[in-house]
């Protein structure tokens, strides 16, 4: 509970989230659901709605809604059923979507997120259903000179969206935040989507009003739905501004809920303000029945179970396994999950073969990571192996290698493409033997008598000062070696 | 008689006439005669000639042929086909030319079937008269100042007026059976899900069913085996085998079937006595053919009609919501901007006001308003639990008994005009029908006499899922011992 202006009030944030399934082709048709191609060009009668065309169930989609599902600890009912949702709209080719009303196929499950205001505490968010549907198409308006035409491009239409309700369990743009957060990451960590907000494949909806406490009585600010954010920032923003908005409005007209019903408003990022898109009197009525060209969808438990089965580890228990696993940090831990499947296996596979999880989380971190945000490129796109990193950590860790020299070596290693050895050895690394560095330290010493009179005087830190000047004059010399080759000259005396 | 399929079939096989010849003495009947009865919507001569002259090529060659090689069908112009428009018999879908054929004509095509045309029908299948058609009524060729039924009416009459030997039409509620019966001819509703719906253009999608009509169960058997059988793009297609439909032709001897008879609608208001007594007159010939006649209760028929008029028009409210002049069909031309609804909404509302007829009209807004919120659960979801209690009276019923026997249509064709004003009057055209098609059961009528103005009467004989074989074995065996479906009208029953 907040205070805002006067009396303390409770934000009520609930969450509508489609999100698009990682399918190759459409909902009900053989079409692609690549982003990106040429207006109209990956239709076909069915998902256009040509007259006479029929839809066609695609299994993939099923099963990827009921891994999502279950991702979110939701029950999949025995059976689900299709319904119409109808009304008139150009990019609506049937006139109706193909949507689920009574029966969704994922019931009642919830996500457990940090709590933002409480980092040590966790809190659950309910799920109330997910539901499957196709996509409409997209309006594309053209208001210039005083014109204005509408295109419409039809690609999208019936693509698979999976339409995730949550309970308004939110209490700030924070947790919703969160709550966001974790629910991407388990939606593209097991591959159900790609969740590129840009691209449309993650879509957020979200109700907002105020409880406020007027002395001692509860008063409810009416609902209002916010649509078309592209970001978790602007639904985070969108959020805040509508609890100022709502209070203010509350104060100067004193409408509650019992006054007016729930309102549509759209979010302009650039003035960071919400705006009104529908009026309440338009209360929808869509009209939903079963839709009869489809039949019901059975899912016997086994086919729920197969596909539980191959959830593997969620992202919340592979967290706590890598921390506890490779004596990683949370927030290390908490990145490198973040990042998906891929660089995951890849962190594993590294810190395993090196021995060192903490150094093997560092170097993905600094060096692989950034080189991926740099090139834009995926893990399985970054050019040196898991077992070639793994390998040249471990020498790290041995001692054989110093650590800016590996980086050397890295470095030489994605140019030449070779392996460590190879590396080493063209970098003449190996080459320095024992003898050359005890020379290079009698010589250090000799024309820095300095260092010698102060370390006898007990300043033993003196030697640190030689260690880089012997690295200058030969860069393969490992300066842990030089340090200790220098105090072994040095007690000799 | 060049309206017969099997003889067609052996004609050609015997070298006696080419696939040309008899497609072209189609063509030339339908040019003779079709300016009275308006059976066709659209019909090609160079497309069916080329189709019939690539089959006496085939033929010649020694390639394979299909099992209706050089047999001239129409298809009611609901049914999509690629090289011919299909318009639903209305004025919103005029132009349309779809890029695909329907499931259906596929088949007909695979099976060297040449597709002559597209019949005439009550706009999107609405109707029990072809008086609905934005092409022009269609006439009874046993009486032009009379309808043919419908809303195959146009399937019915190209039949009955010897243009071709057989026909596609759709049953929704009836328009199969009840145009066959008052044209004559010979016509059958499957079960819902064993023929392909995918391309037919939906009017009632739970409902919907494509079926042929002919002389006789000979015409149809062979078609009805070649359009059924499992469409993987209808998933309400079934996947049973079809078996063979034309081995049960042979049958007269129908000893130990069970034949019931609907004590309800027997009795019902409005039957005419010529029905009701053709339908006795039959009954006894089943008996001498050897089987037994039992009296079944359907309890709840009496919901049959208000049961269907909740459900179609349901169902059509939402299949015909496509055609809003943005993307498909007729769009209403200089949209003048409604200061309340905006350029887009007077798009819809002027498109769909002039595209549509009255009676599509009146179905779309009774469908829309059962379906509305605060009404859907008096009327629709009501009307959905009604058809549970009707599917289960006809499962009751078939435990006692292989086949009902009743009337088709409760008059013989009435006169063009009479019901247009009285839509009420028009639905209880459907009053023996309906039952079927909320039970997705298979349904068969045929011609069962005349009655004394010469207007041809009709039986049904309904089966349980899936035993269509059943229908046309004791269809065949009917009409071996029977004459009624060799009679022709007067006027239009030449040989052509």
């Amino acid at each position: 509970m907040s205070q805002i202006d006067g009396y303390p009030a409770t934000t009520v944030i609930g969450l509508e989230v489609h999100v698009q399934l990682k399918t190759n082709t459409k909902l009900f048709c053989g079409c692609s659901t690549e982003f990106g191609a040429p207006p109209n060009t990956q239709v076909c009668p069915v998902c256009l709605g040509l007259p006479g065309a029929l839809p066609v169930m695609n299994e993939a989609a099923i099963d990827l809604s009921v891994k999502a599902g279950l991702a979110i600890d939701c029950s999949i009912p025995p059976m689900t059923k299709w319904d119409r949702k109808q009304y008139f709209y150009p990019d609506l080719p049937k006139g109706y979507q193909i949507s689920q009303f009574d029966l969704p196929i994922c019931a009642d499950g919830f996500i457990e997120i940090a709590d933002p205001s409480n980092p040590d505490q966790t809190c659950k968010i309910g799920v109330i259903r997910a539901h499957l549907e196709e996509d409409a198409g997209k309006s594309m308006h053209d208001e210039a000179a005083g014109r204005s035409d509408t295109k419409i491009d039809l690609n999208r239409c019936g693509t698979p969206l999976l339409e995730i309700v949550s309970q308004p369990d939110m209490r700030s743009s924070a947790e919703a935040k969160a709550y966001l957060q974790e629910l991407k990451l388990r939606m593209t960590h097991l591959g159900i989507s790609d969740c590129e907000m840009q691209e449309g494949s993650l879509r957020v909806d979200a109700n907002v009003n105020l409880h406020i406490d007027v002395d001692g009585k509860k008063v409810a600010t009416p609902i209002v739905e916010v649509k078309n954010m592209n970001s978790f920032r602007a639904v985070e923003r969108a959020i805040e501004y509508e609890v100022g908005r709502q209070y203010d409005l509350w104060e100067e007209t004193g409408k509650t809920i019992k006054d007016e019903s729930k309102t549509t408003r759209g979010w302009n990022d650039v003035d960071g303000k919400t705006f009104l898109q529908r009026e309440k009197e338009e209360s929808a009525d869509y009209r939903y029945f079963p839709d009869p060209d489809l039949l019901p969808i059975r899912l016997p438990r086994e086919r729920v179970e197969a596909i539980r089965a191959s959830l593997g580890e969620l992202p919340a228990a592979l967290r706590e396994r890598l921390q506890g696993q490779y004596g990683i940090k949370p927030y290390d831990a908490d990145v490198i999950v973040n990042q998906g499947p891929g660089l995951i296996t890849y962190f594993e596979s590294v810190a395993t073969i090196s021995g060192d999880g903490k150094r093997a989380s560092s170097w993905i971190q600094q060096d692989v990571m950034r080189a991926m945000n740099d090139q834009q490129i995926e893990i399985t796109d970054y050019p040196i192996t898991a077992e070639q990193l793994g390998d040249l950590l471990s020498r790290v860790s041995k001692g054989d290698l110093e650590q800016g020299r590996a980086r050397d070596v890295l470095a030489h290693m994605i140019e030449k493409s070779c392996d460590v050895d190879q590396a080493i050895a063209d970098l003449g690394i190996e080459s320095v033997d024992n003898s050359e560095i005890e020379n290079l330290c009698r010589e250090l010493l000799a024309a820095n008598p300095q260092v010698a009179e102060d370390y006898q005087a007990g300043k033993k830190q003196a030697v640190g000062s030689l260690i880089g000047q012997a690295k200058r004059k030969n860069p393969n010399a490992n300066p842990q070696v030089v340090r200790e080759t220098l105090l072994q000259i040095l007690e000799q005396g | 008689m060049l309206d017969s399929v099997p003889e067609i079939l052996r004609l050609q096989a015997e070298g006696e006439l080419s696939a040309v010849a008899i497609v072209t003495a189609a063509l030339d009947r339908i040019a003779a005669v079709d300016a009275t009865i308006n059976a066709f919507t659209h019909t090609n001569r160079e497309l069916s000639l080329a189709a019939a002259a690539e089959i006496d090529r085939k033929r010649s060659a020694g390639e394979p042929l299909g099992p209706l090689a050089g047999v001239p069908v129409a298809v009611k112009d609901v049914l999509c086909t690629r090289d011919m428009p299909t318009t639903c018999s209305s004025k919103m879908l005029k132009d349309f030319r779809p890029p695909y054929d329907a499931g259906v004509v596929e088949k007909l095509r695979a099976a060297d079937a040449v597709i002559i045309g597209k019949s005439n029908m009550d706009e999107f299948a609405m109707g029990a008269s072809t008086e609905n058609s934005a092409f022009g009524i269609t006439r009874n060729p046993w009486d032009t100042t009379r309808i043919p039924g419908g809303s195959s009416g146009g399937a019915a009459a190209c039949v009955a007026a010897g243009m071709v030997p057989a026909s596609l039409g759709t049953d929704t509620g009836g328009s199969i059976r009840q145009p066959a019966a008052m044209c004559g001819v010979t016509g059958m509703k499957p079960t819902y899900g064993r023929v392909s719906r995918y391309g037919l253009i939906a009017f009632a999608s739970s409902l919907d069913q494509v079926g042929p009509l002919g002389w006789s169960v000979a015409d149809i058997a062979p078609v009805m085996h070649a359009i059924a059988g499992h469409d993987h793009r209808d998933s309400t297609s079934l996947k049973h085998d079809v078996g063979s439909y034309t081995h049960a032709l042979a049958s007269k001897d129908l000893r130990g079937l069970k034949i019931g008879i609907l004590r309800q609608t027997m009795s019902v208001e409005g039957i005419e006595d010529s029905v009701r007594k053709s339908v006795e007159e039959a009954a006894k010939v089943f008996v001498e053919a050897g089987a037994e006649i039992i009296e079944v209760d359907l309890p709840h028929s009496e919901y049959w009609v208000p049961t269907y008029y909740v459900i179609a028009p349901s169902e059509a409210s939402s299949n015909l919501s496509r055609y809003d002049g943005a993307h498909y069909g007729h769009r209403a031309a200089d949209i003048a901007t409604d200061a309340d609804l905006g350029p887009l909404v007077t798009t819809y509302c002027r498109s769909r006001a002039e595209g549509f007829g009255a009676e599509v009209k009146r179905r779309i807004m009774i469908g829309t308003y059962a379906l509305s919120e605060g009404y859907a659960d008096d009327y629709y979801n009501k009307a959905l639990k009604v058809r549970r209690l009707i599917k289960s009276d006809y499962d009751a019923a078939f435990s006692q008994v292989d086949l009902l026997l009743g009337p088709v249509a409760p008059t013989p064709a009435f006169k063009l005009g009479d019901k247009v004003d009285d839509p009420l009057q028009m639905y209880l055209c459907d009053l023996f029908t309906t039952g079927a098609n909320l039970a997705g059961i298979p349904a068969l009528s045929m011609p069962s006499g005349f009655d004394a103005s010469g207007l041809p009467l009709a039986i049904q004989l309904q089966a349980p899922a899936l035993e269509e074989a059943r229908l046309i074995f004791a269809g065949a065996a009917y009409q071996s011992v029977t004459d009624h479906h060799k009679k022709r009208p007067a006027s239009f029953g030449e040989a052509v």
